[in-house]
């Protein structure tokens, strides 16, 4: 009746409602919904005052919470009664969980929670979920586990790195008190006097602790009752004779083994096999669990044997017995064994399962030991350790006086190979200085005549002696020197041999290049048509040569050996120096001043642009000729080409020595330290300097004191000899539980108390595990 | 209670005739009784210092209630501090984590604990070194020897003394590294070894030979003698242990003895090493430099000296074949050269008459000085006093790398004949002069190192301290494969690069440890293994590991031909296009 306008504003859960007190009747409809009676009694207009008042209260009696049963009467009939509304109600419909509802409010009996749940259970619609399947529940246990686990281990986490950081540990971390001495013991004649130490004490007797005899609790003491003898002795006897026993079993299983009989080994596994089943019966009856354990096993064996072929005649041996079973009756008796076999197995007998061997087969592949240690090439290559320079010598002096005409022969014959082996030289030298570039010739031209004979007028007579008979000496060496000589001129594009081919002792007397006229001759043309252009005093120093922009050609002459001299007065004793020498000294000075270095200085700038050019990484040339193009005699790949394929390399650092003129620094890496040096740096350091600043300071004795390398070289771990080295006790170390243990604190505590009584202490008494309480016992 | 104390009766006792320990109980009650005591020197003590400082004075109260006027350690002077110093402190990065932290503040604290414990005990050095010192303007050159052995003490006097031996002239000589010992080699093949401070011969013989070059082997026991042909090596008591005959023509010679290493300079030019433990030649160099008649040692290195006479130097060790450093040092040949202890310089003096001092470390030139008569023979002393031998005199000099080159000789001495060979002597302040008149020892004040490490090099050792040196000298021997120019090299990292590391690997072991073997195709069966299938086999692995590579470089080549024709089109098209194209349909 009310439907129409009402159902608009109505929320969906009273929709529902609604609906349901549609069907349950039209009175219904007014106690549940006032506010819809009120609008429907508004429709009505010009209705008496009265009968709208009462509805009016009708409605808020409704309100009131308690529900009246009070029938509505319908006095008047309305627009929205028709026909059309009334219809047999429940006819031909399911019954809903709403029609039930709708009579369990009806019914009084229903208490108003029901009602309540009920209606709630109506307007709710959700479902339930699914349950998580297994990997997620998983995950999320895990995850809880993680957390908690890691909450669990991060208390560990500082005794870890204050371990780890200890410069030394010594284990064990617990350590008895060394020393023969009790703590008891120690404990004996001591009493207590401070006011801590009384309330301990209070607190321990009215525990029943011992105190003053805590050697034994009475629980350890209980524990500590021995067997009596008699017991030890049934005890003993028991145990010899399973002993005994077990010896013999042995004895006869090994004996039976070792019989080869297999008609035996086949009755004997019958009989097994029999006895087996009188067991199982047994079994059956007695302890059906383990029958039915039994049972399984068999089945699982019979499974195996119908899975596989192997009792089945199909094998080789089976195929060749087959073969022969027409003729041979022992053979098809082995075939039929085999395939009762079967049967036996598939119908449940069960067959002790034999175990496989397993081969292992070792296969050490072959180390390649041919490593090629290089070889020392010191000797056999080198043509002075052959000692042909002074070993013809003592032939010499041995000669007899009769050969001695022989030898002044040879002697002759001697000198005219000498004479000859000049000559040669001599020609070699020549072509090998026409081979060198013009330049390097400048330096033999500047020697002068002259300077010879300066020094020559230096030497003194006593010396001439000597050197005159070094010469005597060394004559015969002469011969095999220059043979050197020879070899090593060609060896060598330099010429710094030439002064030395005397070998003379020249050490104090003004020894000087020497070199003969030949060669000045040779060089003579060269030296008119070249100028010396090197400075004639290079004395004057150059200071601000660093400063000079360095011209890319190379050093020049004149930077080199630079460095100012400055003249030492020696105030002689007078006896020592004549005025005269001294004036003819300076003139000496003066002259080799100015024309002995040159060659020299020439010579080792050579050097040293042959050592950066040998530095220095060669263009490398991968053209390859007739590729791409035509080949042949007389043709050459084109220019594009070989421009194209040479590869330029990177240019090596710069040399040690670039800013120095007079140094060659060779760039050659030292290998042999190498395999000596760190060649990866070590884990917390992040770059090389750190690295190197803590290994800076040396640890042997040499450098320090015996206290400090005692210091560097304690060892990071020290264990006790015969110790055992226990896993650290959780109670022990972990901060949170020291609290709960300091309570359980026993009287041999005592003796640490003022450790104890800090926590910010309680690290340097685990630094110091010699001091740490023995033990801990249990309240 | 009472069994206990039956138990252990001793200990009880013992404990009743102990004075008990202090209690902090006890104290409070002293503490009450002290109190105004305290307060007033505490109202002192804040008018003066801060209260940390205070804590301490009071801990360190001595009994007699005196205050330490002196409390903590005694301060170590700076200078004796920067001593021991060894390389720059480190400080901790500031985003370090808590690893690296600790390695190097543990590290830092524990070198410099070292430095502390070091510079402490150098007042264990009591003695000090001092130098002649003349009247006003008098010349300290002028003083006689005669003098000087007359003023000072009786034991100093003698040590100024001639050997005359004209005979077998001109003498090489050598002192032990004890400086006890003393050896002579006359050219004529006079060999003797004598304790020199108590004059008492040891040994003497003639080696019937040329004697170019003597040498004290580790101990006074041995001696290598350079004869006309080969190396020998004798006793002390002159017994031949060894000919070698390896060694020939040696002409120089110089023992490392940190190494156990005979190195010497042969005629012929070559440079070879002896090792002296094992009776090994390490390495033979042929330096292709001619006869080798000048050479030294550098005592902080070891490095070998040679000097040529094209006026270079050159250093040497024995792990390379070429000189690690060759420098021009002089225009004629080079007579002499001398390292100084601490390895920063080389004196050298030539044909030119020069006399020059280098700093060894940066190969530059420091001073450089003309001697008018040139200088022959050159030795350092331990505390850096530089003698040179011109003809028959010998001159000392001081201060030889000061701030200017040295203008006169602090000593000088005139001997009878030719010097040949010049030596300080180890821990005295005496020279050693071999001439060709004998021998003479000569007084230079301040030449000596006072102090001496008892350890290492002890004068006053026993024979059996000798001998436990020997051992333990053996022990810390250094391998000859650590010598180089700079000895900390051992503790830098190896910043080689791998390849180069690979490369030497490789050269050692003779094989390439990481080469991929060659793939070999399997031998099959039935006709498969034919050459060509064999070879399509192969192909299908060849260049393996270049594919990638080879692929990626294609692809990038076409992608840039790729973008060019795109370019070079858009280019036409932009050329292409007129005012009219706009009409075209």
């Amino acid at each position: 009746m009310v439907k129409t306008s009402s159902l608009q504003k109505t929320t969906p859960s009273e929709a529902v409602t609604s609906a349901m007190a549609a069907d349950s009747g039209d009175e219904e409809e007014l106690h549940t919904d006032p506010e819809q009676a009120i609008s429907a009694s508004e429709d009505e207009e010009g209705s008496d005052d009265e009968r709208k008042h009462n509805k009016l209260l009708e409605a808020i009696s409704s309100m009131g919470g308690r529900k009246r049963k009070k029938q509505s009467e319908r006095s008047e009939a309305s627009v929205q009664v028709s026909e059309f509304f009334v219809n047999a109600e429940g006819a031909g419909d399911k019954i809903n969980l709403s029609d039930l509802l709708g009579v369990v409010e009806k019914t009084s009996g229903a208490s108003n929670k029901t009602k309540k749940q009920l209606r709630n259970l109506q307007s709710t619609k959700e479902t339930l979920e699914l349950p998580l399947n297994k990997q997620q529940k998983e995950k999320i246990q895990r995850g809880i586990a993680y957390v908690k686990t890691a909450e669990e281990v991060s208390n560990w986490q500082n005794i870890i790195v204050q371990n780890q950081r200890a410069d030394q540990m010594v284990f064990p971390l617990k350590q008895e008190p060394s020393g023969p001495k009790r703590v008891e013991q120690v404990v004996a004649g001591w009493k207590v006097k401070t006011p801590l130490e009384q309330e301990i004490f209070r607190l321990l007797h009215s525990n029943s602790q011992p105190v003053l005899d805590p050697v034994l609790t009475p629980v350890e003491e209980a524990s500590l009752k021995a067997m009596s003898l008699e017991e030890a002795k049934i005890r003993r006897a028991e145990l010899q004779k399973a002993r005994a026993l077990q010896s013999y079993y042995e004895a006869k299983a090994k004996r039976e083994k070792k019989i080869k009989s297999k008609q035996y080994h086949r009755v004997q596994k019958k009989a097994k096999r029999k006895e087996f089943l009188k067991q199982f019966d047994e079994m059956v009856k007695s302890n059906p669990q383990e029958a039915l354990e039994e049972l399984k096993k068999m089945e699982m064996s019979r499974m195996q044997e119908r899975m596989s072929l192997k009792h089945q005649n199909s094998g080789k041996w089976a195929k060749s017995k087959a073969i022969m079973a027409k003729y041979d009756d022992s053979a098809r008796k082995a075939m039929q064994e085999q395939l009762q076999m079967n049967k036996d197995l598939t119908q449940k007998i069960v067959v002790l399962s034999e175990d496989e061997q397993e081969d292992k087969d070792e296969d050490l592949e072959a180390v390649p030991d041919f490593v090629n240690d290089p070889e020392p090439i010191v000797d056999s290559v080198n043509p002075w350790m052959r000692g042909q320079l002074t070993q013809e010598e003592p032939e010499v002096s041995r000669v007899t006086t009769e050969e001695l005409q022989t030898a002044e022969e040879e002697k002759e014959d001697e000198e005219e190979e000498l004479i000859g082996e000049f000559e040669r030289k001599r020609k070699m030298r020549q072509a090998d200085e026409e081979d060198l570039i013009p330049t390097e010739d400048k330096k033999h031209v500047s020697e002068v005549p002259g300077e010879d004979v300066v020094e020559i007028s230096d030497d003194d007579d006593d010396e001439d002696q000597e050197e005159e008979e070094e010469e005597e000496e060394e004559e015969e060496e002469e011969e095999d020197v220059s043979k050197f000589n020879t070899l090593f001129n060609l060896m060598r594009s330099e010429k710094t041999q030439e002064g030395q081919e005397d070998g003379e002792e020249l050490l104090d007397e003004g020894q000087v290049r020497v070199r003969n006229m030949e060669d000045l001759e040779v060089l003579g043309e060269v030296f008119e048509q070249q100028p010396s252009a090197t400075p004639s005093v290079p004395q004057t120093a150059v200071a601000d040569k660093t400063s000079e922009p360095q011209n890319k050609k190379g050093i020049s002459l004149s930077e080199v050996l630079t460095k100012e001299a400055k003249v030492i007065k020696v105030p002689f004793l007078p006896t020592v120096v004549e005025h005269e020498e001294m004036e003819h000294d300076e003139q000496i000075s003066i002259i080799k001043e100015a024309f002995a270095g040159d060659d020299v200085i020439s010579d080792f700038m050579k050097d040293k642009k042959k050592q950066e050019e040998a530095g220095r990484p060669k263009v490398v040339d991968l053209t390859l000729p007739g590729w791409g193009e035509w080949g042949g005699i007389g043709l050459k790949p084109s220019r594009r080409k070989r421009k194209r394929f040479t590869k330029k390399m990177d240019p090596p650092p710069p040399r040690q020595d670039r800013k120095l003129p007079d140094v060659i620094i060779s760039e050659k890496r030292n290998a042999s330290i190498a395999a000596h040096q760190v060649s990866h740096l070590p884990f917390p350091y992040e770059n090389p300097a750190q690295f190197e600043s803590t290994i800076r300071t040396p640890v042997g004795q040499t450098w320090n004191t015996q206290s400090v390398v005692k210091k560097m070289t304690t060892p990071k771990v020290v264990t006790k000899m015969g110790a055992i080295i226990e896993p650290m006790a959780k109670e022990d170390f972990i901060k949170g539980k020291s609290s709960t243990a300091a309570g359980k604190a026993p009287a041999i505590m005592l003796g640490q108390r003022d450790k104890r009584a800090k926590v910010g202490e309680k690290r340097t008494s685990q630094k110091k595990p010699g001091k740490r309480a023995p033990k801990r016992r249990k309240q | 209670m009472a069994a206990q104390e039956e138990l252990n009766p001793s200990h009880v006792e013992k404990k009743a005739k102990k004075k008990p320990a202090k209690r902090y109980w006890e104290e409070t009650e002293n503490t009450e009784q002290n109190k105004p005591t305290e307060e007033e020197s505490k109202a002192e003590q804040k008018q003066k210092t801060s209260t940390a400082t205070e804590k301490r004075k009071n801990a360190e109260r001595s009994l007699s209630g005196k205050e330490d006027p002196f409390p903590g350690e005694k301060p170590i002077p700076q200078k004796q501090l920067r001593k021991f110093q060894r390389g720059e402190k480190h400080k901790v990065p500031a985003r370090a984590g808590p690893k690296l932290k600790h390695a190097i503040k543990s590290s830092e604290s524990l070198s410099e604990l070292a430095q502390k414990q070091a510079a402490r005990y150098g007042l264990m050095l009591p003695e000090d070194a001092g130098f002649l010192e003349g009247d006003d303007g008098e010349d300290t050159c002028t003083i006689s020897q005669d003098d000087i052995a007359n003023a000072v003490d009786i034991t100093s006097g003698a040590k100024y003394f001639n050997l005359h031996l004209s005979q077998f002239g001109p003498y090489r000589l050598d002192y032990s590294r004890t400086g006890r010992h003393l050896l002579l080699g006359g050219r004529r093949g006079h060999v003797a070894c004598i304790d020199w401070q108590s004059k008492h011969l040891m040994s003497e013989m003639n080696v019937m030979e040329t004697v170019n070059d003597i040498k004290w082997l580790h101990t006074e026991a041995m001696f290598a003698v350079a004869q006309k042909k080969w190396l020998y090596i004798y006793d002390s008591k002159g017994v031949e242990l060894h000919c070698i005959k390896k060694f020939n023509d040696v002409l120089r010679m110089q023992f490392l003895p940190y190494h156990f290493l005979l190195a010497t300079a042969s005629a012929t030019g070559f440079l070879q090493y002896l090792d002296v433990s094992i009776g090994k030649e390490i390495a033979a160099i042929c330096t292709k430099m001619g006869r080798l008649n000048v050479m030294t040692q550098n005592p902080y290195n070891a490095i070998i000296h040679l000097g040529h006479t094209n006026g270079t130097v050159s250093l040497w060790s024995p792990n390379q074949k070429e000189p690690l450093v060759k420098m021009l040092c002089h225009r004629g040949a080079v007579h002499s050269v001398a390292v100084d202890k601490t390895g920063t310089y080389m004196v050298t003096s030539g044909l030119d008459r020069k006399l020059k001092v280098y700093d060894i470390r940066a190969f530059k030139p420091f001073h450089s000085s003309f001697l008018p008569a040139g200088a022959s023979c050159l030795s350092l002393s331990q505390r850096g006093l530089l003698s040179a031998a011109t003809g028959d005199v010998v001159q000392v000099y001081q201060n030889v790398w000061g701030s200017s080159p040295v203008s006169k000789p602090y000593m000088a001495h005139r001997l009878r004949g030719q010097v040949c060979g010049v030596a300080y002597c180890p821990f005295e302040d005496v020279l050693g002069i071999g001439h060709g008149q004998g021998f003479t020892s000569m007084i230079v004040p301040g030449a000596g190192e006072p102090n001496f490490d008892a350890l290492d090099t002890n004068p006053y050792r026993s024979a059996k301290q000798r001998q436990e040196w020997e051992v333990k000298a053996l022990l810390e021997k250094v391998q000859p494969e650590l010598i180089g120019l700079d000895p900390g090299l051992l503790s830098k990292v190896d910043q080689a690069s791998f390849e180069q590391r690979h490369k030497e690997r490789v050269e050692v072991m003779g094989f390439d440890p990481l080469a991929k073997q060659k793939f070999k195709p399997r031998m099959r069966k039935k006709g498969r293994s034919s050459a060509g299938a064999v070879e399509k086999r192969k192909r299908k692995v060849a260049h393996e590991d270049q594919r990638d590579e080879i692929r990626q470089t294609v692809e990038d080549k076409v992608k840039r031909q790729k973008e060019q024709k795109e370019k070079s089109n858009k280019r036409k098209e932009l050329e292409k296009k007129s005012a009219l194209d706009r009409f075209k349909k």
